[in-house]
C-alpha cells in the first residue's frame, strides 16, 4: 500500500484535530490549578446554609464552588490561610452546629509564578536536548526538526483537547499534566524515531532508490509494530482513566491523549515532513 | 557437567527471580508464612518483611512549604540561619512524635524555605502553630533543690532566666583549640549583650549557666572567669560533629529566623488507600489485557514475553523496596504507564523476526537477526525517553527546574521502568526463547524427497 501518496490529507486529519484546540487555547487558554495561580482550595462537611451564605461569608477572598458532592463542599479562593477558615468558620457555627473544614490546600502567588517559570524552561530543555540528540544519532539535522516538529504537533493536540475541557467541563492543568505533557514528548518521539531508524536502515541498503517509497516502506514495515505497542499502552492507560482513582484520571487521560496523537503522528506527520523537506529542498 | 550460554544466564534469572520475589513478597499470605532468612545486608534487614515506602499522598498527613523571613539577617549568615532553622524545626516536629518525617532545605533566588513532610498528621492547625514559632533562647541559672536526705545530691528542679536572651548573641561557630587543636563553640556577643554576660558570668564563677532553647537546656557549660570582651568559648569533649550541632542549635537562637506558610497541604489518608486500591485493580486489569492481547496476537511467543512482564512486575517492585522508591499516585501511573510500555522491544523484536520469517530464514537465524536489528530501534527510542526523564528527575537539583517530589516520583519510576523493561525485554525473553522456543523452519533446509 502506499501510504505517502496521500500526504495532504494526513495534514489535513491533523489541522481538523488541532485547530479547534488551538483556536480555543488563543480564545480560552487553559485553566490553571492553584499550583500555578497560587491561592486556596478547601472543602467543608456538613453544611447546612447554602452555598450563596458561605461564598458571602468568605467574600473577602473571592471564593467559587469547585465541587459539590458527598465528599463535601469544596471552595476554591484567593490564598487564605487555615486559621482565617477556621475563625470563619467559628462565626458559621450557629447554623452549622457540625460543620468541620476536611481538606485544605493553600499556594503562594510566588510558588505559582515560580512553577510556571520552571515547566517552561524544561519544556525547552527537553525540546533543545531532544533535536540535538536526534540530529546526532541520524546526523542529519532535518531528522532532528522533524521530529520536533511531530512533538510540537503531539503537545498541541493534547494543550488543544484541555483548553476545550477546561473551557467547557472546567478541567484544570496541574503539575501532574506538565508531566503528561513531557512524557507525551518523550514518547512521540520515542515512536517517531522507530520509523526514521528503518528509512535510515532501507536508506543504507538501497542507495539508488527515491526517499518517498523509501519512507512508504519504512513506514509499512513499523505500522504494526507502532499499533501494537500503543494498543498495549492504551490497555494500561484505559483501565486507570476508567478505574483509577480521581487524583490521577485527567492524568491519565492526558497521557491516553498523547499516546493515541504520537503513534498517529510518528507514521502521518513525522515521516510525510521528511518527505515534504526532501521535495523542498530539491526545489532549489 | 558443562552448562550452555543460554542455559547459565537461565539460571541466573531464575536465581534473581527468586531474590526478587523473596524481597516482595509480604511475610504472610493467608495462613501461609514466608520462611525468612535471619541475615543482614549492610542496612537491609532480610528477616524482617521490607516495607514499600508510601508518599504523603497516599499515607495522608501534612505537607508545609515555609518561607524563612531573612530581612534581619546579614547576606553572609543566610545559609548558616536556614541550617539553624531545619534543626530547631526538626527537633520540634520530633516533639511531636511524627515518624518517618522529611524535612528539607531549599533556596530559590532570594526565597530561603523549608518543605516539610508530616505523615500521619491529623490536627494541621495544632502542628503549624507548634512548628511555626520563632526561635526563643535565653541564657539562664540553674536552680537545685536540695534532696530529700543529707545523702542524697541536689536535683536540678528549675532555670530562673536572666535577662540575656539569643537577641543578644551575634553568631555561634566552631573552633579548634589552639593547644591541642580539639573542637568548641565559639560565642561572640553584640554589644548589647556584652555587659550582661560580663555580669552574669562575673557573679557565677565555678558555676554552671544554661542555655536554654524553646525552653530546652542544649548545653550548660561551668564558667571559669569573668568574661568582659563578649567573646566566650565553650569547651568540652566535643568531637566535631558535636561542636557542629552545638554550633547550629546556638545560631538558632542567635539568628532567630520568623517563618510563614508558603504553601500547604492537608491529605486525608481515607483518600489515598482508596486511590491505591483503585489503581491496583486499574493496573492488575491492564496487565491482563496486555497478557492477552500478546499471546493472542503473538501465540507461543507472546506467552514467553507474558512471563518476561510478569518477571518485569516483580523486578520492579524489589528495586522500588530495595532503593527505596517512594511510592506516590503519579508514582504508581508511571509504574503501570511503564507496564504498558515495557512490552515494547519485545513488540519490535517479533516484528522484526516475522519479517525475517518472511525472507525465508531458518527460524534460529531469524530470531539472533531479529534481537541484533532491533537493538539498534531499541537503543535510539529509549535514550530519548531517558532525557526527558532525567529533566523531570532533575538529579542536581538545579534551580531553575522542577522540584516538586510527585514530578520527580513519577519521572523516577519511568527511568527505572526503561532499564528494568531492556533487561526482561531483551535478556530474560531472549534466553527463554533459546530455551524453549522453536519455530518453523525456513525454506533453506533440505528435505527428503518421498
Amino acid at each position: 500500500m502506499n501510504w505517502m501518496k496521500h500526504l495532504s490529507l494526513y495534514f489535513i486529519i491533523s489541522a481538523v484535530v488541532i485547530i479547534p484546540g488551538v483556536y480555543s487555547l488563543f480564545r480560552f487558554g487553559l485553566r490553571p490549578s492553584i499550583e500555578f495561580t497560587g491561592g486556596s482550595r478547601f472543602t467543608l462537611v456538613a453544611v447546612v446554609s447554602p452555598p450563596e451564605t458561605l461564598l458571602q461569608s468568605f467574600k473577602e477572598y473571592s471564593p467559587t464552588v469547585e465541587s459539590s458532592d458527598t465528599q463535601g463542599l469544596t471552595f476554591k479562593s484567593k490564598e487564605i490561610s487555615q486559621t482565617e477558615v477556621l475563625s470563619i468558620l467559628d462565626g458559621l457555627k450557629k447554623e452549622n452546629p457540625e460543620i468541620k473544614l476536611t481538606n485544605f490546600e493553600t499556594i503562594g502567588p510566588a510558588l505559582g509564578k515560580e512553577t510556571i517559570k520552571k515547566t517552561v524552561n524544561a519544556l525547552i530543555i527537553s525540546s533543545l536536548l531532544l533535536l540535538a540528540y536526534i540530529s546526532l544519532a541520524f546526523k542529519r539535522l532535518k531528522y532532528g526538526i522533524c521530529a520536533v516538529l511531530a512533538m510540537f504537533h503531539d503537545s498541541a493536540v493534547l494543550l488543544g483537547v484541555f483548553s476545550l475541557l477546561g473551557h467547557f467541563r472546567g478541567v484544570e492543568i496541574d503539575l501532574l499534566f506538565v508531566t503528561a505533557v513531557l512524557t507525551i514528548l518523550s514518547f512521540s518521539v520515542h515512536d517517531t524515531i522507530v520509523v526514521y531508524d528503518r528509512i535510515r536502515e532501507l536508506s543504507h541498503k538501497n542507495k539508488n532508490e527515491a526517499f518517498a517509497p523509501l519512507v512508504n516502506q519504512a513506514v509499512t514495515e513499523t505500522m504494526t509494530r507502532s499499533l501494537n505497542n500503543s494498543l498495549t499502552i492504551i490497555f494500561m492507560l484505559l483501565a486507570m482513566f476508567l478505574m483509577g482513582g480521581e487524583t490521577t484520571r485527567f492524568f491519565s487521560l492526558a497521557l491516553l491523549i498523547g499516546t493515541v496523537t504520537g503513534t498517529y503522528s510518528s507514521t502521518f506527520t513525522a515521516a510525510p515532513l521528511l518527505i515534504v523537506w526532501d521535495r523542498l529542498s530539491k526545489r532549489k | 557437567m558443562k552448562f550452555s550460554k543460554p542455559l547459565k544466564i537461565s539460571l541466573a534469572i531464575l536465581i534473581l527471580t527468586i531474590v526478587s520475589l523473596y524481597i516482595v513478597l509480604p511475610a504472610k499470605i493467608g495462613n501461609f508464612s514466608v520462611p525468612r532468612i535471619n541475615y543482614q545486608i549492610g542496612k537491609i534487614d532480610l528477616s524482617k518483611e521490607i516495607e514499600l515506602k508510601q508518599g504523603l499522598d497516599i499515607k495522608g498527613g501534612l505537607q508545609v512549604v515555609l518561607k524563612a523571613d531573612m530581612n534581619n539577617i546579614s547576606e553572609s549568615d543566610r545559609s548558616t540561619a536556614l541550617e539553624s532553622l531545619k534543626d530547631v524545626i526538626g527537633r520540634r516536629i520530633d516533639l511531636f512524635g511524627v515518624a518517618e518525617s522529611g524535612i528539607k532545605t531549599a533556596v530559590s533566588g532570594d526565597d530561603y524555605r523549608l518543605i516539610l513532610e508530616l505523615p500521619g498528621v491529623t490536627d494541621p492547625e495544632q502542628a503549624l502553630t507548634l512548628i511555626g514559632q520563632t526561635a526563643q533562647m535565653i541564657f539562664a541559672l540553674p536552680v537545685y533543690t536540695p534532696g530529700e536526705t543529707a545523702s542524697d545530691s541536689a536535683i536540678l528542679s528549675d532555670f530562673a532566666p536572666t535577662d540575656l536572651t539569643g537577641a543578644d548573641l551575634q553568631k555561634a561557630q566552631v573552633t579548634f583549640e589552639s593547644q591541642d587543636r580539639s573542637p568548641a563553640v565559639s560565642l561572640t556577643f553584640k554589644e548589647s549583650g556584652t555587659a550582661k554576660f560580663a555580669k552574669i558570668t562575673k557573679e557565677n564563677i565555678g558555676k554552671p549557666v544554661a542555655i536554654l532553647l524553646d525552653g530546652y537546656p542544649i548545653t550548660m557549660p561551668t564558667v571559669q572567669t569573668e568574661i568582659i570582651n563578649g567573646s566566650a568559648i565553650i569547651t568540652g569533649k566535643f568531637t566535631t560533629q558535636e561542636a557542629k550541632a552545638l554550633s547550629i542549635q546556638l545560631n538558632a537562637g542567635a539568628l532567630p529566623v520568623p517563618v510563614s506558610v508558603l504553601s500547604q497541604k492537608n491529605i486525608p489518608a481515607t483518600l489515598g488507600a482508596d486511590s491505591i486500591n483503585k489503581s491496583i485493580t486499574a493496573g492488575g486489569i491492564g496487565l491482563s489485557m496486555v497478557i492477552l492481547f500478546m499471546v493472542a496476537y503473538y501465540g507461543k511467543m507472546g506467552v514467553i514475553a507474558s512471563i518476561g512482564l510478569v518477571l518485569y512486575g516483580i523486578y520492579t517492585l524489589a528495586l522500588y523496596k530495595l532503593i527505596p522508591v517512594v511510592l506516590s499516585l503519579p508514582g504508581i501511573a508511571g509504574f503501570l504507564l511503564s507496564v504498558g510500555m515495557a512490552v515494547d522491544s519485545n513488540i519490535l523484536i517479533f516484528e522484526r523476526y516475522k519479517e525475517e520469517m518472511r525472507a525465508g530464514r531458518d527460524w534460529r537465524v531469524g530470531l539472533e537477526l531479529a534481537f541484533g536489528r532491533a537493538w539498534d530501534s531499541i537503543k535510539d527510542a529509549n535514550t530519548a525517553t531517558i532525557i526527558t526523564g532525567l529533566i523531570l528527575i532533575n538529579p542536581l537539583n538545579w534551580s531553575f527546574l522542577n522540584t516538586s517530589g510527585s514530578v520527580k516520583g513519577f519521572a523516577l519510576t519511568l527511568i527505572l521502568g526503561i532499564f528494568i523493561s531492556l533487561f526482561t525485554g531483551i535478556v530474560v525473553t531472549r534466553n527463554l526463547l533459546r530455551l524453549f522456543f522453536k519455530g518453523k523452519s525456513g525454506m533453506s533446509n533440505i528435505k527428503s524427497k518421498i
